[in-house]
């Protein structure tokens, strides 16, 4: 190309992928729409899932929450539905995140304090008061503690009389990406991965509708990964998974149509929509080549997106807003199907009820003003997006071979390989901000001396006292005798190698609580330290 | 002002149960490139675990980084367990998700330094070289 004097001697994506000045059919030599796009709907789905995709229906608009009590949170599910989310999504604290209960030692002070706290059966009816569950689809981000906790949900159904065929929803479950990244887990990954296996295969039997795991590269990517590194992670976490179910004896259109994804979205644009478009594509390729599946609903990945929390920035929070919806329209162009979007305030403290508000009207505004829900993958066919397109799905297979030559994906997070990979990229990308090759605007340039405070959340510090005083006077009511047989029960069938689930919606049912039946578990599965990575 | 060869010793951890390791990460890197020995505890620590070390390892200042919103217990936590063991020399400073309006009485308590999402690490390395030494 000819020489002329641009801004910069070399543009490169969030990534780093080098990025030419214009991308045109040389691009796209080898390329064919048929075999790289296909139609929506269709394999290998790089348009999107389905054929009308949001001329059919909007993408669910899912707002993330949790805080202080399991009132405080069910105030908050109630305020949004009113406000028109379409769906809930709880956030548990960090006790409940760990499988402790309110009242232990190490629980101290963070109570309530960075999601909802549930330790009894009697917290999780408290959290969903007044909500139908068999209309609402409820998603719970939990992972270590998973099991434990849909079995509370469960069991709240039950006592309610709704029929578990007709729940809805999705347990994030995915304790792959906590090894990698986001570091909450009780037990060594091999024990871990089967208790993920017996939730697929319960929900598969006796809960049709549930999503039993939500294959997450959210954290990977907060935790400082590359959009590369978090499509090729996580997707190689989802055919862990599918390998875990099929050697415990499932068939893969028993459970391959449940699975759901969940993805970051960043700040690079057309990178970001790549990458919805490239996961699309490897997993339909992959789970057809590995797995043969009859049913086309195997090879479709189904996401939510939420926008990049680490994006943000104290300074000028305001600014936060325009990122958040710049990041959201990217997850909506390349097809998600729901979507959180962050709230201004999240870098300085939970969001408060305004800043939620702001960032569910930012979906509204794109869903129902912007019109670019009229057309299905508009951005198809573009050079520069199936450019980036191909180049993410060949790097993604690039780590798909070392992970493979590794002995697959727990082998390398016992090596310490992806949390490595992590490292260093944050660490670049840390570098590049420093020295202002990367601008975050308020932050590294346009900074203003003065910064104007804005309102936060402050979480109930009474709340701690109040959780421990009501699982006291649990511990003191209840029937202890069979509370400890239902959990003896619990550890007997994971000894056994039974499914845990249905002995375990028996012991939450007979009080027994999530520290308690984490403790019981433990003793039968083990603890886990990680590899030290620096 | 006295010139000693031995390097700065500084414990880096997490404290609580929060396991959002990449901003500490960072810092433990930053401050080991910037010459100093850097302990790095890793996850899960307990605020007894954490004095413990500090005292074992002999540092100089211990940097904490907490984003559950547990920092009102933990830091004053881990400055009464020095002061109960009569360490109230080595320094403790941290950083993470801690808002504005609690820093006041953080400091108040003996918090150091507290440094937020956004802090260059240049200006994180420089508080710490500029310490008085606790040995």
């Amino acid at each position: 190309m000819k020489e002329m004097k641009e801004r910069k001697p070399r543009f490169t994506s969030l990534s780093g992928v080098e990025i030419h000045r214009l991308y045109g059919p040389d691009d796209l030599k080898d390329w064919t729409p048929e075999r790289e796009l296909g139609a929506p709907g269709e394999f290998p789905y790089t348009r999107g899932i389905y054929p009308t995709m949001y001329r059919g229906r909007l993408w669910t608009m899912r707002q993330f929450a949790g805080f202080g009590s399991a009132e405080d949170t069910n105030r908050r599910f109630h305020y949004l539905l009113e406000q028109g989310q379409s769906g809930l999504s709880v956030a548990f604290d960090m006790p409940t995140l760990m499988g402790l209960d309110a009242d232990d030692p190490l629980a101290r002070g963070e109570v309530g304090r960075c999601g909802v706290s549930i330790s009894s059966l009697a917290d999780m009816e408290r959290l969903f008061e007044g909500i139908p569950l068999d209309q609402v689809t409820t998603s719970m981000t939990i992972n270590g503690p998973a099991a434990v906790i849909f079995a509370m949900y469960l069991a709240v159904a039950e006592k309610r009389g709704i029929p578990f065929d007709r729940l809805g929803g999705t347990l994030q479950n995915d304790i792959l990406k906590e090894y990698i990244a986001q570091k909450e887990w009780l037990f060594p990954p091999e024990p871990s991965l089967r208790l993920v296996t017996d939730v697929i295969a319960y929900c598969a039997q006796s809960v049709p509708k549930w999503h039993p795991i939500s294959i997450s590269g959210y954290h990977i990517r907060e935790a400082g990964a590359t959009a590369v590194q978090e499509l090729a992670f996580t997707l190689y976490d989802g055919l862990t998974y599918v390998e875990a179910a099929v050697k415990a004896g499932l068939t893969v259109d028993r459970f391959a149509p449940r699975l759901s994804f969940f993805f970051n979205v960043h700040n690079d644009f057309f990178e970001e929509i790549a990458k919805f478009r490239a996961a699309r594509r490897l997993w339909a390729r992959e789970l057809a080549r590995r797995y043969q599946p009859k049913d086309p609903r195997s090879l479709q990945l189904r996401c939510h997106a939420q926008t990049a929390g680490c994006s943000l920035t104290a300074q000028q929070p305001l600014n936060n807003v325009v990122r958040t919806t710049v990041q959201a329209l990217a997850a909506v162009l390349g097809g998600t199907q729901s979507l959180h979007t962050n709230s201004m305030d999240e870098t300085l403290a939970l969001p408060t009820e305004e800043a939620v508000r702001l960032a569910l009207r930012t979906q509204q505004i794109i869903a129902e003003e912007s019109e670019v829900a009229n057309t299905v993958d508009p951005l198809g066919g573009s050079y520069y997006v199936e450019a980036l397109t191909n180049r993410l799905e060949e790097e993604a297979q690039a780590y798909f071979r070392k992970l493979d030559a590794m002995g697959g994906m727990v082998a390398a997070i016992e090596q310490g390989f992806p949390q490595r990979e992590i490292l260093e990229a944050s660490h670049r990308y840390q570098r590049e901000i420093e020295r202002k090759e990367r601008t975050i605007v308020g932050v590294n340039r346009y900074v203003e001396e003065e910064e104007r405070p804005i309102p936060i959340l402050k979480v109930d510090p009474d709340v701690e006292r109040r959780q421990v005083a009501r699982l006291s006077e649990l511990r003191n009511t209840r029937d202890s005798f069979k509370m400890a047989r239902a959990v003896a029960a619990v550890q007997e069938a994971v000894a056994c190698g039974e499914n845990i689930m249905p002995p375990l919606i028996e012991a939450v049912k007979a009080q027994a609580t999530v520290g308690e039946l984490c403790m019981a578990l433990k003793e039968v599965l083990g603890t886990y330290r990680e590899p030290v990575v620096l | 002002m006295t010139v000693t060869a031995a390097p700065l010793r500084i414990l880096i951890g997490k404290v609580g149960l929060d396991g959002h390791d990449r901003g500490v990460k960072l810092i433990a890197r930053a401050l080991r490139d910037a010459g100093m020995e850097v302990i790095y505890t890793g996850l899960h620590q307990t605020p007894e675990q954490v004095v413990t070390t500090a005292i074992q390892e002999d540092v100089d200042a211990i940097g904490l980084s907490i984003l559950s919103g547990a920092h009102n217990t933990l830091f004053r936590r881990v400055l009464e367990l020095l002061s109960a063991q009569g360490a109230e020399d080595i320094v403790v400073f941290g950083g993470g998700i801690i808002p504005n309006e609690d820093v006041p009485a953080l400091k108040e308590a003996g918090v150091k330094a507290l440094f937020g999402p956004g802090t260059p690490l240049d200006d994180i390395v420089r508080f710490v070289k500029e310490l008085p030494r606790s040995r």
